[in-house]
């Protein structure tokens, strides 16, 4: 890559006024480095990931909303956690967070237990405990 | 308290945290150099480690190794300690401060609240240095930002104590040694030697050959996992190829780099012709990108595509591997 062609698209970095730095080559095609604001490619990568991620936690909110599933489902998805994720932030084992996944085991469970899930999600307890699909 | 520290903005995190910490302690190594003498350029593919819902493709080393081998073949020592307790952690890293160590550690992305909210997903690989302590705030240096940065104590403990794959469990390194002088040619072979081996390696999810086999699985996904999942799965490529601290082109332009300074040490004009040939290739990863970032974008339905990025991708692997067999060849 040429260093006058460095990409300088809009994208998710310049939003914020950040800058990536990249090795380029110069005229004499000796490397030097380059500062660049951001790449289509590459922000239509992410857009993509995002809206994947957007989608699981549109998904998840209807399934709550069903009562399918417990806010725990919807908190993991807007967290972008994953049950291996979530697991590693609360301590427990995978099987029992599957089974904290239904309405009705989430409903039973203790102010403790639910601690640990609020304080992975950044949130309050009572903000898990009186969650509301709308 | 706060440790005189002159920040130095990276193309890629672990490179750019060994570069800025040695050249604190007065040797002054460039990023491509750390990055080539710590054997950095790679290609891995874990099919049974999810990363973001798809499998793991990773265009670098497990993190921490790129400086530990650079650290062994320069010959200086590194100190590393990973913590179970945050509040060990949490002083540990504050007695470094107070003895004038500037810090290494790694640490999750998704708490560095310096990023942009686009970039924050639970990647545990990320590396940066802290210099300083106030009343509320860590002073931090990101190589892969502008400028110094800030993270409040809280959110410093949440990052070094992330979870999920690779989770660095509070760990900070620092060199603790420093020669006087190292042996620059050898220790330049010897990473050299080691990335042709990674990089020819004989297994199917390493190197050229972890290539090829992602390339022949691009089809196949499209075919069984439907277009959604073949889309993620190629957006997932790109971002670990083109991602804050690739450096672009999966980090090619670092190794093409890297190839040119260590033309003139070793007074070697071969490897200055490898590292136009190794730019050419980093274009064609980046044409590879700009290509697979259309078919995800236009959700194209033809199966075609697929078959064509795919062809895309193993005629990079063939260059690659020829690449790799000459470079091998030239240090000998």
């Amino acid at each position: 890559m040429k260093k006058n062609e460095v990409p300088q698209d809009e994208g998710n970095l310049s939003k914020s006024n950040m800058k990536e730095l990249v090795y380029a080559t110069d005229e004499n095609g000796n490397y030097t480095t380059e500062l660049s604001s951001g790449w289509e490619p590459k922000t239509i990568a992410l857009s993509n990931s995002l809206e994947d991620i957007n989608e699981r936690v549109a998904e998840a909110l209807m399934r709550v909303k069903d009562s399918k599933s417990s806010p725990i489902v919807y908190f993991m998805e807007v967290n972008r956690m994953d049950i291996n994720i979530l697991a590693g932030y609360v301590g427990m084992w995978k099987w029992r967070i599957k089974k904290h996944f239904k309405p009705k085991v989430f409903a039973g469970l203790s102010d403790r237990v639910l601690s640990r899930y609020a304080e992975a999600f950044n949130i309050s307890l009572s903000e898990l405990k009186k969650f509301k699909a709308e | 308290m706060e440790v005189g520290f002159t920040h130095h903005q990276a193309a890629h995190c672990e490179n750019g945290v060994a570069s800025n910490l040695l050249k604190h302690n007065g040797f002054d190594i460039s990023e491509p150099m750390i990055f080539g003498i710590g054997s950095g350029l790679f290609f891995v593919y874990i099919p049974f480690l999810k990363v973001n819902h798809a499998p793991a493709i990773s265009y670098r080393p497990m993190p921490g190794t790129i400086f530990n081998k650079a650290a062994k073949r320069l010959g200086f020592s590194v100190k590393r300690v990973k913590f179970s307790n945050p509040k060990a952690a949490e002083k540990a890293l504050d007695d470094n401060l107070k003895n004038n160590i500037p810090t290494g550690l790694q640490v999750g992305v998704f708490g560095l609240t310096y990023f942009p909210d686009e970039y924050r997903f639970h990647f545990n690989a990320h590396n940066c240095v802290v210099y300083g302590k106030t009343e509320t705030d860590y002073l931090v240096s990101d190589p892969v930002m502008e400028t110094v940065t800030t993270l409040t104590h809280k959110d410093m403990e949440k990052v070094r104590f992330a979870k999920g794959a690779f989770a660095p469990k509070g760990q900070m390194y620092y060199p603790t040694s420093i020669p006087k002088k190292s042996d620059l040619p050898q220790a330049i072979t010897k990473g050299i030697k080691e990335t042709c081996r990674d990089m020819l390696a004989p297994v199917p999810f390493v190197g050229v050959k972890g290539i090829r086999t992602v390339a022949k699985l691009i089809p196949k996904w499209a075919a069984k996992q439907g277009i959604k999942k073949a889309n993620h799965y190629l957006a997932q490529i790109v971002r670990m190829q083109e991602e804050i601290g690739t450096g672009g082109g999966g980090f090619r332009f670092i190794y093409a780099a890297f190839l040119q300074e260590a033309s003139v040490i070793l007074k070697n004009e071969q490897l200055k012709v490898l590292s136009l040939e190794m730019t050419k290739i980093g274009d064609l990863w980046r044409d590879f990108a700009v290509n697979a970032s259309r078919v995800y974008k236009n959700r194209s339905t033809q199966t075609d595509v697929y078959n064509t990025l795919s062809k895309e991708m193993l005629h990079i692997a063939d260059l690659e591997e020829a690449f790799f067999k000459k470079l091998k060849k030239a240090i000998s």
